[in-house]
């Protein structure tokens, strides 16, 4: 390994892999933000949207929500040993 | 000399002492007959947990709809319930009212089918959600990968449904080295990859969270005293929360999946511009 985990997270105990998440989980953290935001003033303009905006706004939740699942699988299941 | 012995403890996940933390471990269960496979082929919990799905699924709908009243009872009316909402809100909403029948029995067998199994894990001695074992992912995405590829084949021929993917419209040919090659890689083989990481990752997570809350909370009663006997009870508290919420990522993640499903045929199935 061309990086030391050690070399970073030294003697605190920890993981690289955690550190790699918490990286991970700030574009979907900020793309979920948007997309319900975009969803509150929709429906603020046009309440009677709700529930045609409300399926496209889970789907996009959805599909944004699965590169930040897919980080905190992978950090658990990635060991790098 | 120190610095080896504080690498070993570091390197071990730095978790308290003795607290074995859940992992992709926690996952790999044991045979459950003597007499089935060994090791790798055993038959397993999550084995039987997939028939027991497939059995509940069909038997909740045959017995609903065996009577087919005009006036229905409960069960007829929760069944249509149920029918209904997959077959309006993803089948018809999504891949339009021309020619949705034909993929509203696949689209209510995929949906009521990953939602039991992912309701399982919330279901008492049982616990253990599916398709949190990611082979089983795979298979569904793999079938649904099938699916939508050949409605596509099927009502373009293999060319004009390439170029139907592969093609973007409204784009300069100048750019089409460089988008053709893409679009390929997105819509043709990263899409079934994404929708079972997807269902795979949701349920792995879950599950972790909810064996470590658990197992944590016993650990600090158990093990650590003091200040454990406080921090025990609220991990538990907090196990009981994220089961709620794991109720509902389980329907959200079976409604998902279900979703891009009718999305991906939808989109196989569009006309030319």
């Amino acid at each position: 390994m061309a990086v030391n985990a050690l070399a970073i997270t030294g003697d605190m105990g920890g993981s690289l892999n955690m550190i790699g998440y918490g990286l991970a989980a700030i574009g979907p953290g900020i793309a979920i933000g948007l997309i319900f935001a975009a969803y509150i003033n929709g429906v603020a303009r046009q309440p009677e949207a709700q529930s045609r905006l409300q399926s496209i706004a889970i789907l996009g939740f959805a599909l944004a929500e699965a590169l930040a699942i897919i980080g905190i699988a992978l950090a658990f299941v990635l060991t790098g040993k | 000399m120190t610095i080896a012995a504080s690498a070993t403890i570091a390197a071990e996940g730095g978790s308290e002492g003795g607290f074995h933390a859940p992992g992709p471990q926690t996952f790999e269960l044991p045979g459950v007959f003597p007499w089935g496979g060994h090791g790798e082929y055993a038959v397993t919990k999550p084995m039987l947990q997939l028939v027991l799905a497939a059995i509940l699924v069909f038997g909740f709908f045959y017995l609903a709809s065996r009577k087919r009243a005009l006036v229905p009872g409960k069960l007829q009316f929760a069944g249509e319930g149920a029918y209904g909402f997959v077959r309006n809100s993803v089948g018809r909403d999504i891949i339009g009212s021309h020619d949705f029948q034909k993929f509203v029995p696949y689209l209510v067998t995929v949906f009521f089918f990953i939602f039991v199994n992912n309701v399982f894990a919330s279901v008492p001695f049982i616990q253990f959600p599916t398709f949190s074992r990611a082979g089983m992912a795979y298979a569904l995405a793999g079938l649904s990968w099938v699916v939508y590829n050949a409605v596509g084949i099927h009502k373009h021929g293999l060319v004009g449904y390439l170029k139907l993917q592969c093609v973007p419209s409204g784009v300069s040919p100048a750019m089409y080295p460089l988008l053709v090659p893409l679009e390929f890689f997105s819509n043709i083989l990263v899409r079934p990859v994404t929708l079972a990481l997807r269902l795979f990752c949701n349920m792995f997570a879950g599950h972790i969270l909810l064996v470590l809350f658990s197992t944590g909370g016993l650990y600090l009663i158990q093990d650590v005293g003091g200040i454990g006997y406080v921090a025990g009870p609220l991990a538990w508290v907090l196990a009981i929360l994220v089961s709620f919420l794991e109720l509902l990522v389980q329907f959200l993640q079976a409604y998902v999946f279900t979703l891009l499903n009718a999305m991906y045929i939808q989109g196989a199935l569009a006309d030319e511009h």
